[in-house]
């Protein structure tokens, strides 16, 4: 992996899209890099596309807005792909070569020859993980989905280890520090709701990320999951 | 309400900004806003929501609620705000607004009327498209809509630039040979949303309150009635010196405008920041333009392109002789630009003699991002 890693997240307003980001940059400058952090979303609603960027470097960073060519593709719902929910398309457009594309689907997605075609020239790595019903089964809500979207991440990647995941996981969901959009606001207080305990709430999302790590599919462009 | 504000110490801005001792935080361009606004001793914020805007606004309420400003409230919509911002500027105390794209648009006509009221009032604008169709997205073309409006402009490349503007504005704005409004600008989304480390000095310290009794255009309280040109304007006489005195006092805005020029390079180090002026191929710009430019020109470097980048920090005053030199040496300029006009460009290419030389390119707009590659394309044509 180079110095220099660009991670494009697109998924549905409500799928913590824009959390896991935050809490994926945070670890990485608790952990000593430089990372930048960016959402890019239309009017805030649930279901509507969302996406956001992270950035990641020994130096500093200059370049911001949209990651127009990403080392890693994370794909938050099957609907950016199969509707289009996305502010690019193809879903893979711009990923850089050799580079890797993390879908949550519970079921292999239907591509058609020419993407399949397009994927190989890339020399694309496709991972599938079931990461909405890891979360329903392992923390009772689907909103933990974007965890088990990081869990898959640093399974392929070591991008940064858990300890500072945890940290920084702690600071978005314990702390007074973070700031919340109102309708963020809303969806942290149910997700607060379903655990009777912050350290709850932490300790599962944290299961959530080690079995992610378990169930993560390599899909072959030839010849289907290996 | 519950007032929690930690004893601070009153403090220049230059102890405020290069004396005090500074620590790294991993925060948003709004996260930015409040902690400037933290240490500017604001009397008065008034409010009023705006994509993206809103996030700085609420966390400045927040502060209100903390005590580290006096008073906050939301108003009706930006045009009221823009007025009471101004009322409560007259009464002789230190404010602070925000407001972005079709908020600025909005609230037009108190901007010239801030600037021919000579008040210091520091409004941060958080840019967006102008509609119609309806967008959120970052674009600059606000800005184009401000140049003459007599206020100063700053703008800031990125959140660390947008914190020590917003604390220096304050400074420059209040200088009785100034007294003018100053619209300190950042890229919506781009600055507002993006989460950067950045370095804050301590929160133990905020800049010295305001003094009105220094001001050249009195405060008004109950000995002193409503500045001359409110209480009895011009225009009712409506004779030869009335006129001239509209005139003149027009001009006397513009000449402020200049006089700033000295305390701006006292405390932003300049109008501009100028790297590798002796390239034969110059980008200049402003905001987030400068940092996808500066990755553009590190790129262009590998491929042994010798490309220098103009850094402007203030679109008001702006830096003509700066700008005639540096395009005079160039063989050419590029200018890459968040908005459809070009206004940048435009500007550029009024000042100079040899406008040929600059190419207003790239532009991205309605919300689209620049990728740095897109201006590295621009250089490889420029050096063909």
């Amino acid at each position: 992996m180079s110095n220099n890693l660009s991670i494009r997240m697109a998924g549905l307003g409500g799928q913590g899209v824009v959390t896991a980001a935050n809490i994926l940059g945070g670890a990485l400058v608790r952990a000593g890099k430089q990372s930048t952090v960016n959402p890019f979303f239309g009017a805030e609603k649930r279901l509507a596309p969302a996406e956001s960027y992270v950035r990641v470097s020994d130096e500093k960073i200059y370049e911001r807005g949209e990651i127009i060519y990403p080392d890693i593709i994370m794909i938050y719902h099957p609907h950016v792909i199969t509707l289009g929910k996305s502010y690019t398309m193809p879903f893979y457009d711009g990923l850089k070569k050799n580079g890797i594309i993390i879908i949550n689907s519970d079921e292999e997605l239907p591509m058609t020859d020419e993407n399949i075609e397009k994927l190989k020239e890339i020399g694309a790595r496709i991972y599938y993980i079931p990461a909405t019903t890891i979360a329903i089964e392992t923390a009772g809500t689907e909103l933990s989905t974007n965890m088990a979207m990081l869990g898959a991440l640093l399974e392929v990647t070591d991008l940064v280890s858990m300890d500072f995941i945890k940290a920084s996981l702690e600071e978005r969901f314990g702390g007074k520090k973070f700031i919340a959009s109102g309708s963020t606001a809303a969806l942290d207080d149910a997700m607060k709701g379903k655990f009777d305990k912050i350290s709850q709430l932490i300790q599962k999302n944290m299961e959530i990320i080690e079995v992610s790590g378990v169930k993560i599919k390599k899909y072959s462009l030839e010849k289907g999951r290996v | 309400m519950d007032k929690i504000a930690i004893k601070q110490k009153e403090v220049d801005l230059n102890h405020l900004l290069k004396k005090s001792k500074r620590e790294k935080h991993f925060i948003t361009g709004s996260e930015a806003v409040k902690e400037a606004i933290k240490r500017a001793n604001v009397d008065i914020a008034i409010a009023y929501p705006i994509t993206p805007q809103s996030e700085s606004m609420h966390l400045v309420g927040d502060l209100y609620a903390e005590g580290y400003v006096k008073d906050y409230y939301r108003g009706e919509n930006e045009l009221g705000v823009m007025s009471a911002i101004a009322g409560a500027a007259m009464g002789g105390v230190r404010v602070f607004t925000a407001t972005g794209g079709p908020g600025t648009l909005r609230a037009m006509e108190m901007f010239p009327t801030w600037a021919g009221s000579r008040l210091p009032i520091v409004c941060s604008f958080l840019t967006r498209g102008i509609n119609s169709p309806l967008t959120i997205q970052p674009d600059t073309i606000e800005m184009s809509f401000l140049l003459d409006t007599g206020m100063l402009m700053f703008h800031a490349e990125n959140s660390q630039d947008l914190f020590e503007m917003i604390l220096s504005a304050f400074t420059i704005a209040e200088e009785p040979d100034v007294h003018l409004p100053i619209g300190v600008f950042a890229d919506g989304f781009f600055t507002t949303h993006t989460r950067e480390i950045i370095e804050l000095p301590q929160e133990d310290i905020k800049l010295a309150p305001y003094d009105p009794y220094i001001s050249p255009v009195p405060a008004m309280d109950m000995e002193t009635p409503p500045v001359r040109q409110m209480r009895d304007p011009f225009v009712l006489k409506s004779n030869f010196i009335s006129y001239a005195a509209h005139a003149s006092w027009q001009q006397e805005v513009h000449a402020a405008k200049e006089r700033s020029i000295k305390h701006i390079n006292k405390h932003l180090g300049g109008m501009l920041e100028i790297e590798n002026e002796d390239a034969e191929i110059m980008i200049i710009t402003s905001g987030t333009a400068v940092s996808q430019s500066r990755d553009a020109i590190k790129r262009a470097k590998e491929e042994g392109l010798d490309v220098g980048l103009v850094k402007i920090k203030t679109i008001r005053p702006f830096p003509y002789e700066d700008i005639r030199r540096i395009v005079k040496k160039a063989k050419k300029v590029l200018v890459p630009e968040f908005n459809i006009v070009g206004w940048l460009a435009k500007e550029i290419r009024a000042s100079v003699e040899e406008n040929y030389k600059i190419i207003g390119a790239p532009r991205v707009f309605g919300g689209m991002t620049m990728p740095p590659e897109l201006i590295l394309e621009e250089i490889r044509r420029a050096c063909k």
